[in-house]
C-alpha cells in the first residue's frame, strides 16, 4: 500500500497536521519512535499559548504565532482541551527596562498583537504578589494557557478517528526516494508514501539529512522547570514574563490549566538530545530569577521538577517548506517556542501552502472535527453527577486521590483511538498520578486497571518506555 | 443531604480508634468514610511486627493490630463506607463523598474527625537531580507493591533517607532476595527508631551513610542505572570529591512524611509547622466541631500514639456534641521555643481542658543532657531532665492543669542544655 502522506513525528505539529490532512480524502500515516503522541517537546514545555508580540516581525514565528493564537479557542472546543485566555504580563523590575517595555509594545503593533502598557500601580492591582519594586508592565490579553498533553493526544485521536493510521514505537531509520514514492524504513517495517512530512522535533535535522545534505542544525536547548501544587488560587493571575533577552522569553511564572503553578524554563544548550535531566545549580538560578518577579513563590509546595528540550534551529526561525531537491518532502523543522502557540497555524500553512501543491485535496464528506466529549465529573452539579454515576458507577469511584480522577475517566481513555499504553500516558490524559503524592497511592491501582484492560500481568505494565516496568519480579510467595 | 452526628474521614487506625472511643462514650450515630476497599489504612501493608506494645502489651504485625480495631468496629455495628472518597468539607461541616454504589453523597455532620494520615515525600518534592527513569519509588510505594500485590520492584537497591519505612524496607527487600547496597541520610543522625537501625541495617550488614545524600540519579534508557551519593557539610552543601556511585535498579526514598490534609485547603484554617492544621487541647481545629488526629496532624513514631491521640480527638468531639466545649475563658497559644521542632497542640482553652494538659513535640536536632521546660509566660510550670533526646522520638509531657494560672498569653516549650 502506498500512503499519500507519511508524517514523521507525533508531536503537536505532526498531530495537528495529521488532523488537518484527515479532513481530506488522503491515506495518511504517522510514525513516531515514542510509545505515545506528544511525548517529547510537546509534553515538556511551558504550556503557554503566546500572544505573538515577541518574535521578530516578518518571521514565520511571528506570523504563525499570531495566527495560531487566534485558532485556539475553536480548536480547543473541538478537541475538548482546556484552554484559558488569562493574558500575559511582561514586567519591568528595573528603571532601565521601561524603555525595553515600550520597544516591545512597538514590536507588538508590528506583529498585529493587541497590548497595553501598564503603570506600576496598574500591574500591582492585577498582580498583588508581584515584586513591589515593579516599574511597569505590558499586558497581552490574548495569551493563554493550554493543556499541552491533551492538545496533542486529542489532535491525534481526532486524526485517527478520521482515518489516519498511527504507528507508535517505531523509529525511522532511513528515507529513500524510489521512483515516485519515498520508502521509509523503520525499526519495525517499511512504508511507501508519495509525500513525507518531517515533524521530528529535536531530530528534524537528522530526518531531513536522510534525503539531502542539510545546511542548518537543530540543537536541543534544555529548559528546566518547577511545578507547584494547586494549593491555592491567586499566586499569579496572568502568565508573568520578564523582559525577553537573547536567551528567549525568559523565566516565567504562571498557573497551569490544572490549577498548579509552573516556574521556568532555564535555557541551556545541550549536545545530547536525549538529556532531560535536571540539576540543582540550574534550578537554583530559575528560582532566583522567578523570585525577582514574584517574591512569595512558595517553593515548599514544589511537587516536581522536570526539563524539556526545545528543537532550536540555527536559522532562528521555523524551517517550514519543501526540501531543496524535492517538493514531495516537506520539512516542519526547528519548531521551538512559540511552537505550541503556532501549531494550529503551522498545520494550516503546511497543508495549504505545500501539501496542496503536490497532492490534490478533496474534502472528506464525513469528516468530524469534534471529538466524542469527555466527561469531567468535577465540572458537574451534584444532581448531574449522581445521574452519571447511576448510569455508569465507575464515575463514582475515585482512583487518584490527589487529582480526584475517577475510574470512569480512565476507562474512557482506554476506549479511545489513541489509548494510553503506559502509566505516564494515562497520567498525561487524566492527571492520575500528577498530584502531590506523585502516584504514591494510586500507581498500583492504575497498573492494575491497565493490566486488566490489556489482559496482561501487572509485571508487563510500563511506567513509560520499554524497560520501565514497575512490578518487575514476583515475590518468593507469589511465585 | 443526610445527617450524622459524627463523620470520621479516613478508616485507618486513627479513624477506627476515634470511632470506637466516641461509640464508647455514647455517640453511636457515626459514619466512617474510607477511600480504600478495606479498613485499616497503611497498616495493611506493614506486615512486620512491633505494633501494639503500648496498646495491647504485645508485639503484633500491622494487619493483626488493625484487625482488632476493625473487628471491634464491625462488632459494634459502627457504619462505614469503603471505596468512598471525600471530595470536600464545607465550613458548615457538610462532607461530600463519592463512591460507585451510592453516588455523590452530602452528609451534614454535627462533628467531624479528620484522620486522613500522611503521604510520603517523593522524588518530586525533594527535587532530585538527574534523569527521570523508572525505578525511583517511595519506600511505602515499594512496600505496597511487595506486601499487597506480590511484586518486587527491583533487585539492586539503594535507599535515600533513614526514615522507618526505608529501614523496614531495607530488611524486607533483603529477605526477598534483593541486594540493598546502602542507606544515605542527609543528617548526621538517623531519622528512624534505633531499634530499626539495629534490626534492619546492622543485622544485615547494610551500610548507613550519615551526612550523605543522592547527588544524581542516572538512567537514560528509561530505567534507573546508577545513583551517585556524596557527603554534605553542616549546611547540607555537597563536599566535592566525596561522590560514590552505585549500580542499582531501584532507589527507595524514605525522606519524610507530610500530613495529607488537602481537604482543609479551602477552609479558613491556619496550619502549624507540621503542615497539619492548628488544633486545641482537644484536637479541635479552628473550626468548631472539626477535629483531627493521627498522622494528618503530625507524624507519629508509633501507631499506639496515633490511637491515643485519636481517642483524645474523639473525647473532644463527644464533649463538643454534648455542649461541653465552651471555647470561653483563658486561651493560650502554645509555641515551640529553643531546640523544639514543633509542638501539638498549638492552642489551649484552659476552661475546656481535661485535668492533664498533654504536650507532644519533637526536638529540632539531637541533644544530650538537657532540661525540657514548659513555661507559662515567664513562669516555669514544668522542668524535666533528659539525658538524651532525638528528633525521631516524639516526646509526650503531661502537666496538671491546676499548675497553670490562666494569665499569660503564651505557653512555650523549649530545651536548655545543662551547664
Amino acid at each position: 500500500m502506498i500512503f499519500d502522506v507519511l508524517i514523521v513525528g507525533a508531536g503537536v505539529s505532526g498531530s495537528l497536521i495529521a488532523r488537518k490532512l484527515s479532513s481530506y480524502d488522503l491515506k495518511t500515516i504517522v510514525i513516531d519512535k515514542e510509545n505515545d503522541a506528544g511525548n517529547v517537546t510537546s509534553m515538556a514545555n511551558s504550556a503557554i499559548v503566546h500572544s505573538g508580540y515577541d518574535p521578530v516581525p516578518g518571521t514565520l514565528k511571528a506570523k504563525l504565532n499570531v495566527q495560531g493564537n487566534k485558532m485556539f479557542p475553536k480548536l480547543c472546543e473541538d478537541l475538548d482541551v482546556h484552554f484559558e485566555q488569562i493574558g500575559s504580563l511582561t514586567v519591568a523590575i528595573y528603571d532601565d527596562q521601561i524603555k525595553l517595555l515600550s520597544d516591545l509594545a512597538i514590536r507588538s503593533k508590528e506583529n498585529g498583537v493587541e497590548v497595553k502598557l501598564l503603570s506600576a500601580e496598574e500591574v500591582k492591582k492585577l498582580e498583588p504578589n508581584i515584586n513591589p519594586n515593579v516599574k511597569g508592565g505590558l499586558l497581552a490579553p490574548s495569551a493563554g494557557i493550554v493543556n499541552p498533553f491533551t492538545l496533542t493526544v486529542h489532535a491525534m485521536e481526532s486524526a485517527v478517528d478520521n482515518g489516519v493510521t498511527l504507528h507508535l514505537g517505531e523509529e525511522v531509520l532511513s528515507i529513500k526516494k524510489d521512483g515516485d514514492v519515498y520508502v521509509v524504513k523503520t525499526t519495525k517495517d517499511e512504508y511507501q508514501a508519495k509525500v513525507v512530512i518531517n515533524a521530528a522535533g529535536v531530530y528534524s535535522d537528522k530526518i531531513h539529512s536522510m534525503i539531502e545534505p542539510v545546511d542548518y542544525k537543530v540543537t536541543a536547548r534544555k529548559g528546566e522547570y518547577f511545578v507547584l501544587d494547586h494549593y491555592k488560587e491567586g499566586l499569579v493571575n496572568h502568565v508573568i514574563f520578564p523582559l525577553p533577552s537573547e536567551k528567549g522569553k525568559g523565566i516565567l511564572v504562571s498557573k497551569t490549566t490544572s490549577g498548579n503553578y509552573i516556574v521556568g524554563p532555564s535555557s541551556e544548550w545541550s549536545d545530547d538530545k536525549e538529556d532531560l535531566s535536571t540539576d540543582k545549580p540550574t534550578l537554583d538560578a530559575v528560582r532566583k530569577a522567578a523570585t525577582e518577579m514574584v517574591p512569595s513563590i512558595p517553593f515548599n509546595q514544589v511537587i516536581r521538577t522536570f526539563s524539556g528540550n526545545r528543537p532550536t534551529p540555527s536559522t532562528h526561525d521555523f524551517v517550514i517548506g519543501f526540501a531543496k531537491k524535492d517538493n514531495h518532502f516537506i520539512n516542519v523543522s526547528g519548531i521551538e517556542s512559540p511552537g505550541l502557540a503556532s501549531s494550529p497555524a503551522i498545520a494550516e500553512y503546511v497543508v495549504n501552502e505545500f501539501v496542496s501543491k503536490v497532492l490534490s485535496l478533496k474534502e472528506k464528506k464525513d469528516y468530524k472535527p469534534a471529538l466524542r466529549k469527555r466527561i469531567n465529573p468535577s465540572k458537574l452539579s451534584v444532581n448531574e453527577r449522581n445521574a452519571l454515576i447511576k448510569k455508569d458507577p465507575d464515575y463514582g469511584e475515585i482512583i487518584c486521590n490527589c487529582e480526584k480522577v475517577t475510574l470512569g475517566e480512565i476507562k474512557d481513555e482506554l476506549s479511545r483511538s489513541v489509548p494510553p499504553m503506559s502509566v505516564k500516558a494515562l497520567k498525561k490524559r487524566t492527571r492520575a498520578g500528577f498530584g502531590k503524592c506523585q502516584g504514591g497511592f494510586c500507581q498500583p491501582l492504575v497498573i492494575k486497571i491497565l493490566a486488566e484492560h490489556f489482559n496482561v500481568d501487572m509485571s508487563k505494565i510500563k511506567l513509560d518506555k520499554d524497560g520501565s516496568e514497575i512490578c518487575k519480579y514476583l515475590t518468593k510467595e507469589a511465585k | 443531604m443526610i445527617n450524622k452526628k459524627l463523620v470520621i474521614i479516613g478508616g485507618g487506625s486513627a479513624g477506627m480508634a476515634s470511632a470506637l472511643e466516641a461509640y464508647k462514650q455514647g455517640v453511636t450515630d457515626i459514619l466512617i468514610l474510607e477511600k480504600n476497599d478495606y479498613l485499616g489504612g497503611i497498616l495493611n501493608q506493614c506486615i512486620h511486627n512491633g505494633f501494639g506494645l503500648h496498646e495491647f502489651n504485645e508485639e503484633l504485625t500491622g494487619p493483626e493490630f488493625m484487625s482488632r480495631f476493625s473487628k471491634a468496629v464491625n462488632d459494634n455495628h459502627i457504619s462505614y463506607r469503603l471505596q468512598s472518597n471525600v471530595l470536600g468539607i464545607s465550613k458548615d461541616k457538610v462532607v461530600t463523598y463519592s463512591n460507585s454504589y451510592e453516588g455523590l453523597v452530602e452528609v451534614k455532620a454535627e462533628a467531624i474527625i479528620l484522620t486522613t494520615g500522611c503521604y510520603e515525600r517523593n522524588a518530586g518534592a525533594i527535587q532530585i537531580a538527574g534523569d527521570r527513569p523508572s525505578g525511583v519509588y517511595t519506600a511505602g510505594q515499594a512496600q505496597l507493591y511487595l506486601n499487597c500485590y506480590g511484586y518486587l520492584v527491583g533487585k539492586k537497591v539503594f535507599i535515600l533517607g533513614s526514615g522507618d519505612i526505608g529501614l523496614i524496607m531495607a530488611r524486607r527487600m533483603t529477605l526477598e532476595g534483593a541486594k540493598v547496597l546502602g542507606v544515605a541520610e542527609l543528617n548526621p543522625y538517623s531519622a528512624g527508631l534505633n531499634r530499626n537501625i539495629v534490626q534492619c541495617l546492622q543485622d544485615f550488614n547494610i551500610p548507613l551513610y550519615l551526612s550523605h545524600t543522592v547527588k544524581e540519579v542516572k538512567g537514560k534508557e528509561g530505567h534507573l542505572e546508577k545513583v551517585v551519593i556524596a557527603k554534605v557539610d553542616e549546611k547540607f552543601a555537597f563536599i566535592p570529591g566525596t561522590e560514590v556511585e552505585f549500580d542499582v535498579d531501584t532507589l527507595l526514598l524514605s525522606v519524610g512524611l507530610i500530613p495529607n490534609c488537602d481537604l482543609l485547603n479551602n477552609l479558613p484554617l491556619s496550619f502549624s509547622k507540621t503542615r497539619g492544621p492548628v488544633v486545641s487541647q482537644d484536637m479541635e481545629t479552628e473550626i468548631e466541631g472539626l477535629f483531627s488526629a493521627g498522622n494528618v496532624l503530625h507524624v507519629h513514631d508509633l501507631v499506639d500514639y496515633v490511637v491515643e491521640e485519636a481517642r483524645e480527638a474523639a473525647n473532644g468531639a463527644v464533649k463538643y456534641l454534648n455542649g461541653k466545649l465552651s471555647h470561653k475563658g483563658h486561651i493560650y497559644d502554645v509555641k515551640p521555643g529553643n531546640g523544639i521542632g514543633y509542638v501539638v497542640p498549638q492552642k489551649i482553652y484552659l476552661e475546656d481542658a481535661n485535668d492533664k494538659l498533654v504536650f507532644k513535640f519533637r526536638v529540632a536536632h539531637p541533644f544530650k543532657d538537657i532540661n525540657i521546660f514548659i513555661k507559662e509566660g515567664d513562669n516555669v510550670v514544668k522542668k524535666l531532665f533528659k539525658p538524651a533526646i532525638i528528633p525521631s522520638e516524639m516526646e509526650i509531657v503531661r502537666v496538671d492543669k491546676a499548675l497553670f494560672k490562666g494569665e499569660a498569653k503564651e505557653i512555650s516549650v523549649y530545651v536548655e542544655e545543662r551547664k
